[in-house]
């Protein structure tokens, strides 16, 4: 644990984390930017991250295959409508990264169907690292992103990202 | 719910909701004249190594012995009741139920009573209480390169025998090479745990429903495939081969192919040979509660838990093999996209028995058609069949007495 963030840095972080959120519940096309070019993202059950199992429910590397899910969500997967909503709290630094930050941060993410009523969908955290990039709109970008999520059912499928 | 018995080519509705079904079910499938599927030796390699999990919907420990056999109990404590086996996985000598610390060994075995003889002369067991009629239920198991089965019925005939005419496809996958699992995943459908198997067994819907094959070029209804099924019935296999056909008119009546996409992330499909044959892929339902796949080099097996009728899990346990390289790790990995909870494909079969579910339920007094082919119940070597699904309820109906 390093000394508590400057209140600059808080600011670019809770900037970056409320973006992400906002860009996954509302405008998917920008989350692939909120990466680095060669950013890695990973959905992991708890039980997994917990046994060494670093397996992924969902993982892209790069913008390349980000942008791939993102195209599968808008145009070739089937499912029944549903508006997620995304909630992040508690964000912390955790230690210095190459040109950037170890953070974590704790996510809920509601879920609202057309016949169902709104239930919460996944509860976890992010184990991320940041990296600085003067031409991002909060000053950085997830260079690697895992999602954790605490209950290890899926209920009944994961279209969007956590 | 009292049937009449339909043609082959239809399917009642009512199957697929009505909880006396569902028991029928839990009685004469799962704890009937079946190997279930429980585990991988893998998983528990060390004498003590247990694992909990299902058959059926009634929770179960499989447990290796000090003498390094495998056992498989019922999880739950012959006192009260209690499911006492709450973790995972894990090592121990001996189980112990956390209400009244009853211990178990790991055959089942009662070998603890606390206060049996009460406190000071009063209290206890009576002097004829015997031990030896109270432990867990165990089941019997068999393994075969690796894989664990588990049965209630004694009369069950040999791993090989059950297998039968599909025993070419199960040890194509396990072959005896040392197996690695290498992460779990578990998702609750809200679904009649049958639609799941049905899907699996319905090569028709493959260039249909799931429009990322047909975009990225992943499978075409003009690719090699075949629909293999065991002489009951009770097993089948799908299996199609990536191939270099030019489009014919087959592809004409699928709107996604002429949409001109391209991965911009192309390694998600670049597979490596791994088996005897040129299949891509292998995709097989085995009676009765698992499905066995090959996706390109994604490997998983699928074990299906019913949560009452209208509901079930689905728990993956994605597998490569001990000497795999990192390459091949990674790729295992890029390609488990195209499956499981999140997969590109297998989200569109997940949400389609749901909406499946939803409709039947509503007009449970109707049945569905299964015409595809025709009526037959046999292999074949073409998609636009229904057979396997013809098969799959033919023994279906044998087994339930419908």
């Amino acid at each position: 644990m390093i000394a508590a963030p400057d209140s600059e840095l808080r600011f670019a972080l809770l900037g970056l984390y409320d973006d992400y959120a906002a860009a996954l519940d509302d405008e998917l096309e920008r989350w692939p930017d909120l990466f680095t070019e060669e950013g890695i993202y990973r959905v992991i059950a708890r039980e997994n991250y917990e046994r060494g199992l670093l397996w992924p429910t969902m993982s892209c590397r790069g913008r390349g295959m980000l942008r791939d899910r993102v195209t599968a969500i808008r145009q070739t997967s089937v499912y029944t409508p549903r508006q997620m909503r995304h909630v992040v709290s508690g964000i912390r630094v955790l230690g210095e990264a190459p040109n950037g930050y170890r953070t974590q941060a704790t996510f809920l993410v509601g879920e609202s169907g057309p016949d169902t009523e709104s239930r919460l969908y996944a509860i976890g955290r992010y184990i991320d690292v940041v990296e600085r990039d003067p031409d991002a709109a909060n000053g950085y970008r997830f260079a690697d992103k895992m999602c954790v999520y605490d209950g290890n059912l899926i209920l009944s499928t994961l279209i969007y990202p956590l | 719910m009292q049937l009449e018995a339909p043609p082959i080519d239809s399917i009642p509705y009512g199957l697929y909701s009505d909880p006396e079904i569902y028991a029928r079910e839990q009685e004469r499938i799962f704890r009937g004249h079946a190997w279930n599927y429980v585990g991988l030796e893998a998983e528990i390699p060390n004498p003590g190594d247990f694992k909990r999990t299902w058959l059926g919907d009634r929770p179960i420990v499989v447990v290796r012995g000090r003498d390094g056999k495998v056992n498989v109990v019922e999880n739950v404590c012959a006192h009260r009741g209690v499911s006492f086996c709450f973790q995972e996985y894990g090592n121990t000598k001996a189980f112990q139920c956390p209400y009244h610390q009853w211990s178990y060994d790991l055959t089942g075995k009662l070998i603890g009573i606390p206060f049996r003889k009460g406190i000071g002369g009063k209290g206890g067991l009576a002097e004829d209480f015997d031990m030896s009629e109270h432990g867990l239920t165990a089941l019997h198991v068999a393994c075969r390169n690796g894989v664990i089965y588990a049965s209630y019925d004694a009369t069950m005939e040999s791993l090989e025998e059950y297998f039968n005419d599909n025993l070419y496809y199960i040890d194509r996958m396990f072959n005896g090479r040392e197996l690695r699992v290498l992460g779990y995943w578990r998702q609750r459908i809200n679904c009649n745990w049958k639609l799941m198997v049905e899907n699996l067994r319905d090569p028709y819907h493959a260039t249909l429903l799931h429009v990322f094959l047909v975009a990225f070029s992943l499978n075409r209804a003009d690719q090699p495939s075949s629909a293999r099924l065991d002489r009951d019935g009770k097993h089948g296999a799908f299996t199609s081969r990536r191939g270099g056909e030019i489009d014919t008119e087959a592809t004409k009546e699928i709107q996604a192919a002429s949409k001109g996409f391209a991965l911009q992330g192309p390694q998600l499909l670049a597979p490596v040979k791994e088996f005897p044959d040129a299949d891509t892929l292998v995709m097989q339902s085995i009676w009765p509660n698992i499905i066995l796949q090959q996706q390109l080099n994604a490997l998983a097996i699928r074990q299906i838990v019913p949560r009452g009728p209208n509901a079930f899990e689905l728990h993956w346990t994605c597998i490569g093999y001990a000497d795999d390289d990192d390459d091949m790790i990674a790729r295992r990995q890029m390609q488990a996209n195209l499956v499981g909870p999140a997969g590109f494909v297998s989200v569109d079969d997940s949400e389609v028995i749901e909406m499946i579910q939803r409709g039947v339920t509503a007009y449970n007094e109707s049945a569905g058609v299964v015409p595809m082919g025709g009526t037959g119940t046999e292999s074949c070597d073409y998609t636009v069949t229904e057979a396997p699904l013809r098969a799959f309820h033919k023994y279906y109906r044998q087994v339930m007495g419908l």
